[in-house]
């Protein structure tokens, strides 16, 4: 069946200097699941945006739609009457309004002076919701429900604005795994009513289950659009980043010195009896399901919680953390899951969350910051971590998440710890920003510093990894290494 | 256990019902027709200018200069009548006070939409600047000689009562009118519901095509309009108009509205209970009147009300029980 919904062809955007988009085609078949797939900034917004209507493409394209008509660029205007409709990732939903009001809002804003009913919003409202199939109350506010359930109600909106393609900008980003499935089975019910749905997501094995067709975007031009069937993960981050990815275990150069010791780490109700040792220039991969026990171990070597029982030792001394103050002071560094929200002050400066954590350092010895010695930190560590970045000066919000990220490395990197503790380090991150941060990692090992790799992907431990410890239940159940394991017997014994 | 679900405004209004009873029973004047007509017709004027307010923190905005532009309104109202108009009437009058104070409230709306100012900064620059004007160009001086029409009151129930007759009086017709008005708009019409929309989610509403000019100047249009009226009434209520009369009414009146269930933030909000919020307040300081409580701790009652009402608000979201979201627990 080829039957087409909608086919761009010849779509470029330049903005001032740049070109964002050049010569791109698009096609999408009616009920089709496509992913348009590629790194941040490869041009994927500006290609949704045009053909939303939002912006106006370059001269040259065409949009044609199943007919024998095409026009030139896609109105906001045609958007809506062709039922083109975006849920961004924020889902634009308002919290104060309820769930039946968010559903037929676009019909207050078509017709802001008919005489309300109340019944009859909740009536239409309940339609849709039962098309949908989705446990949905009208009456609750959109600010009591969970994500998901907004989602959900975001797609009830566009499905009663007579949606016929949706455009799904990383749906499953904040969603825990059950809630994907139940999303993915929307999806492909929608795909079965006719509609077409692209969906946008960086979790590429999401990506290949729910989808028939993926198109790759690369620096603004089109790589190809390729079937599923027989794609792999592998071969789409190739295709996403241009480059091969390094897929082959990291080889360790022999076992320094040990630098942090756990002998029979203990806290009651998180882990027992820990025994470990962590050696200068080893990358050590700490991994296991959710709750085994790994963030709060991570916790205690950061001092930010007290053991209970056994000890720890730094550089062959005996370690007592009150706090993570002096945890920083004994060159222990813990960057934490959530580092976009709580590793990262948004709205302040590069500089200034760069320095962050050694502004006391810097104010020695006359108490007073100098911009200069503020400047020359951040841009010795903006080199060494190949962020890209344009004038420190700005807020760390105008990075892209792959460079953000760096950020956060960089300002625990500058307290010069010799432990650096990872937690899932990737976590939202595209895939050629992941390799990079990698590099990285590999790169500061090879300096000399010892790291704790957290990570819940058995891939990434398997790869970077010198030695992976496994943690079930709060207890060590496995040791091993990366040389002498495949990653898939490592995946089935994190998953056991 | 079912929870009583009674929201802001039942809150509200239960309280004032059991303190009405406590004044009641404490007191032999509270509960007399006469007190409690008195206590509307007082309290009309602070009940137009906070239903208008209410639209305007419903759209996610503030708005501090309504009361002075209500004493400007007055000023060239009057003027114009009296100078220009050979003294005119009510409908003149009304309209004109409608005319001027919507648009004292679109010069707030055209500063806060076309230069983007955040809606604080620029109506203390408009309530300094309309006060200012209006003592530079009144010279601080009063107008005691208003047209007849406005100078006579207008009865509209008079009932005997025990020492004279209870009457309500015209404003509190005019306060009805503009309720349901803006009642109306806010829930009954889908302009209404994009005003909440856009206060709950600027970003949002502007994405669904919801045009934020035509909300900004609605709502700080409709306040305006409704600071005009209440001028108009305050004049009529006092037969005179005094430049400084309004001045310092706006953060009761918005304490007020605040209490009613409105929020800085945006999206919440309602008629109902903006004038249960003037009304709280009211019976307090009546109450207090009639019990002989010093005029002095008035507002340190008032500030502690408000504090304790915010946090008990609060405190739903502070409980566990509020962590787990509605959908979890039914």
């Amino acid at each position: 069946m080829d039957d087409i919904a909608l086919r761009a062809e010849g779509v470029s955007k330049v903005f001032g200097q740049s070109r964002v988009l050049d010569d791109v085609s698009f096609e999408l078949r009616r009920g089709e699941v496509l992913c348009l797939a590629g790194e941040n900034g490869c041009g994927k917004s500006t290609l949704i945006k045009i053909l939303n209507g939002v912006y106006t493409p370059e001269a040259g394209a065409t949009f044609s739609f199943g007919n024998a008509d095409s026009v030139s660029r896609i109105t906001p205007h045609d958007a809506r009457a062709l039922g083109i409709h975006v849920i961004w990732q924020d889902l634009a939903l308002f919290p104060h309004l309820s769930v039946a009001e968010s559903i037929v809002f676009d019909d207050y804003v078509a017709s802001p002076w008919r005489p309300l009913s109340r019944r009859a919003a909740r009536r239409e409202a309940r339609e849709v919701i039962e098309r949908l199939g989705v446990p949905l109350d009208p009456d609750t506010r959109v600010e009591d429900l969970s994500i998901a359930r907004r989602q959900l109600v975001a797609i009830c909106r566009v499905l009663r604005a007579g949606a016929r393609i949706v455009f799904m900008d990383e749906p499953t980003a904040s969603l825990t795994r059950n809630e994907v499935q139940t999303l993915l089975e929307i999806t492909r019910s929608l795909s079965a009513q006719g509609i077409s749905i692209v969906f946008v997501s960086h979790r590429l094995s999401e990506v290949l289950a729910v989808c028939q067709r993926v198109t790759v975007l690369r620096n603004g031009a089109l790589v190809g659009t390729y079937s599923t069937e027989g794609m792999t993960q592998t071969r789409l981050s190739q295709l996403m980043t241009g480059h091969e990815l390094a897929l082959t275990p990291r080889e360790p150069d022999g076992a320094g010195e040990p630098v942090l010791e756990l002998r029979n780490l203990s806290r009651a109700g998180e882990f027992e009896n820990v025994s470990l040792t962590l050696h200068r220039g080893e990358i050590l991969g700490l991994t296991g399901l959710l709750g085994a026990g790994r963030t709060e171990l991570a916790h205690v070597l950061f001092g930010m919680t007290r053991p209970t029982g056994g000890e720890l030792l730094k550089n062959g001394k005996p370690l007592t953390l009150r706090s993570n103050r002096d945890a920083i002071r004994h060159g222990i560094a813990y960057v934490s899951e959530d580092r976009l929200n709580l590793g990262l002050v948004q709205n302040q400066s590069i500089i200034m969350n760069t320095a962050v954590t050694v502004l006391n350092e810097l104010e020695k010895p006359r108490g007073f910051l100098s911009p200069r010695r503020l400047l020359a930190l951040t841009t010795e560590w903006i080199q060494r971590l190949g962020t890209k970045v344009n004038d420190a000066e700005l807020a760390v919000s105008s990075l892209s998440g792959g460079n953000q990220q760096r950020i956060v490395l960089a300002k625990w990197l500058a307290t010069r710890p010799d432990v650096l503790i990872l937690d899932c380090p990737t976590v939202g991150v595209d895939v050629g920003a992941k390799a990079g941060i990698f590099d990285i990692i590999r790169t500061l090992a090879d300096q000399g510093m010892s790291i704790i790799l957290i990570s819940d992907e058995a891939s990434e431990i398997w790869m970077n990894s010198d030695r992976v410890v496994v943690l079930k239940a709060g207890r060590i159940s496995r040791e091993l290494t990366p040389t002498t394991t495949t990653e898939a017997s490592l995946e089935e014994i994190i998953n056991a | 256990m079912p929870r009583l679900h009674l929201g802001t405004e039942g809150v509200l209004a239960a309280i004032i019902v059991v303190l009405c009873i406590a004044l009641g029973l404490t007191t032999d004047t509270f509960l007399t027709t006469q007190n409690l007509f008195d206590l509307l017709n007082n309290q009309s004027v602070n009940m137009i200018f906070a239903v208008g307010l209410v639209v305007v923190l419903i759209a996610g905005g503030i708005d501090i200069s309504f009361a002075v532009a209500a004493s400007v309104v007055q000023y060239v109202v009057m003027t114009l009548l009296i100078d220009h108009l050979g003294g005119g009437n009510w409908l003149l009058g009304i309209l004109l006070s409608m005319a001027v104070g919507s648009l004292l409230g679109l010069v707030n709306a055209f500063l806060i939409h076309r230069f983007r100012i955040v809606s604080i900064i620029v109506t203390i620059g408009t309530f300094n600047l309309y006060f200012g004007l209006l003592m530079v160009f009144t010279g601080g001086v009063s107008i005691y000689d208003i047209p007849d029409w406005l100078y006579y009151s207008i009865p509209l129930i008079d009932l005997p009562a025990a020492r004279g007759s209870a009457t309500l009086y015209l404003p509190v017709a005019v306060m009805a009118v503009m309720s349901l008005a803006t009642g109306f708009i806010l829930t009954r019409t889908g302009f209404g519901r994009t005003l909440y929309g856009f206060g709950s989610s600027p970003e949002a509403a502007r994405r669904s095509g919801v045009r934020v000019g035509v909300i900004h100047a609605f709502a700080y249009g409709w306040l305006g309009l409704c600071a005009g009226v209440a001028g108009l009434m305050q004049a009529h209520i006092v037969q005179e108009v005094v430049p400084n009369a309004l001045i310092g009414q706006e953060l009761p009146i918005l304490a007020a509205v605040v209490l009613g269930g409105a929020t800085l933030g945006g999206g919440r909000g309602s008629v109902t209970g903006a004038l249960l919020g003037v009304l709280l307040l009211a019976v307090v300081q009546n109450g207090l009147n009639l019990l002989g409580v010093t005029p002095y701790a008035f507002r340190m009652i008032v500030g502690f009300i408000i504090l304790v009402a915010i946090t008990c608000s609060n405190l739903d979201k502070l409980l566990p029980r509020r962590a787990i979201p509605k959908e979890a627990r039914q």
